[in-house]
């Protein structure tokens, strides 16, 4: 690999000096990260519980969050994506992103609606 | 010989050919597209989890219920402490593989084998403590039954602490005769599942303790499951209880739903199966470090590679662990 490591993370506002040091920045805050998703696990605030946004609890919605916060460090200083060219960064991540997302929305809605049925319908055998 | 090659007029310009618009090589491209393809493998078997999940949303076990043991600590509620242990021993077995992969980026063979032989015994850890957490799982904890209609109902006390079948159990009254060809009809022989309790025997324990309540697979709109009173849970167990179920198998599972059992097995050992074969390209390559293959290539553009595959393996596992054991 000839060409050098981009050594700023947090859109430039952490600046490292190698990346030996980077590294081991970006552990540290994935460490955190999954702290305080335990945290939360084990704790499980009634707030967040029983707030729902778009048919999910508040709770799961951060879980969610900060998965993809994860990833996106896992994938861009661990996987050195953000050391590629533009273009294989999106011929990755977009097609990726669009299918998981697709798939995901429109069989979450199939879920929910058969429950649905098995609660409220009347007719099941067709549904 | 005369090759025919045409000259396009083209050579030394963009369409002239050689050039290498991702500044990629061949090896490592392809296994990002693997990597892209494998992640959309997995993300399908997570939506069939969600789907399954939302299918049977007012049902589905709570995983902090059901995860709850940590090795040595025996009768300690630990919720997710041991996951969350997993989780850190694969990110850090993650810090050590891009360690050596940038200690291969400055030639310094020793150091790229002192990381990558952290790399690897991280991931032996890890399935270790998968395989540990699989046979806790399997083995179960308090026993449930199943009833008729194929839901779980579990058995709590008057303070709301769960409790094991075999502990209020009444002793069998009579020896337990193995069923064989020759004195039963030849195609009905003994069943695979023998839990070590049999339903009359709890049914008669429940009956004589007055203390127990029964808790069903439903929850109420908090999220907790529905705990029944004293008379609701007797005639819930006697009309329509039906077999007893000790920790978790593809078909039964005392925790809930047998599709979270299901779930849990094919996703976590599929995933599992993926640190496997993780560790044993890492070993490969750990080999090949030590004996100076890549010294001599003059390049230490493998051991980024099956990093690449390394850490999707750490990346997929951050899924897992929400979608399994928070969310």
């Amino acid at each position: 690999m000839a060409h050098e490591h981009k050594l700023a993370i947090f859109r430039g506002t952490v600046k490292f000096k190698s990346n030996v040091s980077k590294i081991w920045g970006v552990f540290i805050f994935l460490s955190i990260v999954t702290i305080i998703e335990v945290a939360l696990g084990i704790i499980r605030p009634e707030f967040l519980v029983d707030t729902h946004f778009l048919a999910l609890k508040l709770l799961n919605w951060i879980f969610i969050i900060l998965t993809l916060v994860k990833a996106y460090y896992i994938t861009w200083d661990f996987m050195h994506m953000r050391d590629e060219t533009t273009g294989l960064r999106r011929a990755v991540i977009w097609t990726g992103l669009f299918l998981i997302s697709y798939l995901v929305v429109l069989i979450l809605i199939e879920g929910d609606y058969i429950y649905e049925v098995y609660k409220n319908g009347f007719i099941k055998f067709n549904f | 010989m005369e090759a025919t090659v045409v000259k396009t007029g083209t050579e030394g310009t963009t369409w002239g050919g050689g050039n290498q618009p991702l500044k990629a090589s061949y090896g490592k491209m392809m296994m990002w597209f693997f990597i892209l393809s494998d992640a959309l493998t997995f993300s399908g078997f997570l939506a069939a989890y969600g789907f399954s999940r939302f299918k049977f949303v007012d049902a589905w076990p709570i995983a902090d219920e059901v995860f709850t043991h940590f090795p040595f600590l025996h009768g300690v509620d630990a919720p997710m402490y041991y996951v969350a242990f997993m989780t850190f021993i694969l990110i850090f077995s993650s810090v050590t593989m891009v360690l050596a992969v940038d200690a291969g980026h400055k030639m310094q063979q020793n150091k790229v084998i002192f990381y990558l032989f952290l790399t690897i015994i991280g991931g032996a850890v890890f399935v270790g403590s998968q395989a540990w957490e699989w046979a806790t799982f399997i083995k179960g904890d308090y026993g449930a039954i199943e009833t008729k209609g194929g839901q779980i109902i579990q058995f709590l006390d008057k303070e709301g602490e769960r409790v094991a079948i075999r502990d209020f159990a009444v002793a069998a009254s009579r020896d337990r005769v193995e069923q064989t060809g020759d004195n039963g009809i030849w195609y009905n022989t003994e069943g695979e599942y023998l839990p070590s309790v049999s339903y009359e025997q709890v049914k008669e324990g429940f009956l004589a303790n007055d203390n127990l309540l029964v808790r069903l697979q439903y929850k109420d709109e908090h999220g907790h499951h529905i705990i029944l009173s004293r008379e609701e849970s007797i005639a819930k167990v006697v009309n329509d209880g039906q077999l007893i179920v000790e920790g978790a198998n593809l078909r039964h599972n005392e925790y809930g739903h047998p599709l979270f059992a299901n779930f849990f097995f094919f996703i976590t050992g599929f995933h599992g199966f993926h640190v496997l074969t993780g560790v044993l390209i890492n070993i490969i390559v750990f080999f090949n470090v030590i004996i100076g293959t890549y010294e001599r290539r003059g390049s230490y553009e493998m051991v980024e590679k099956v990093g690449l595959y390394w850490h999707f393996v750490d990346l997929v596992w951050v899924f897992v662990f929400t979608f399994f054991y928070l969310v």
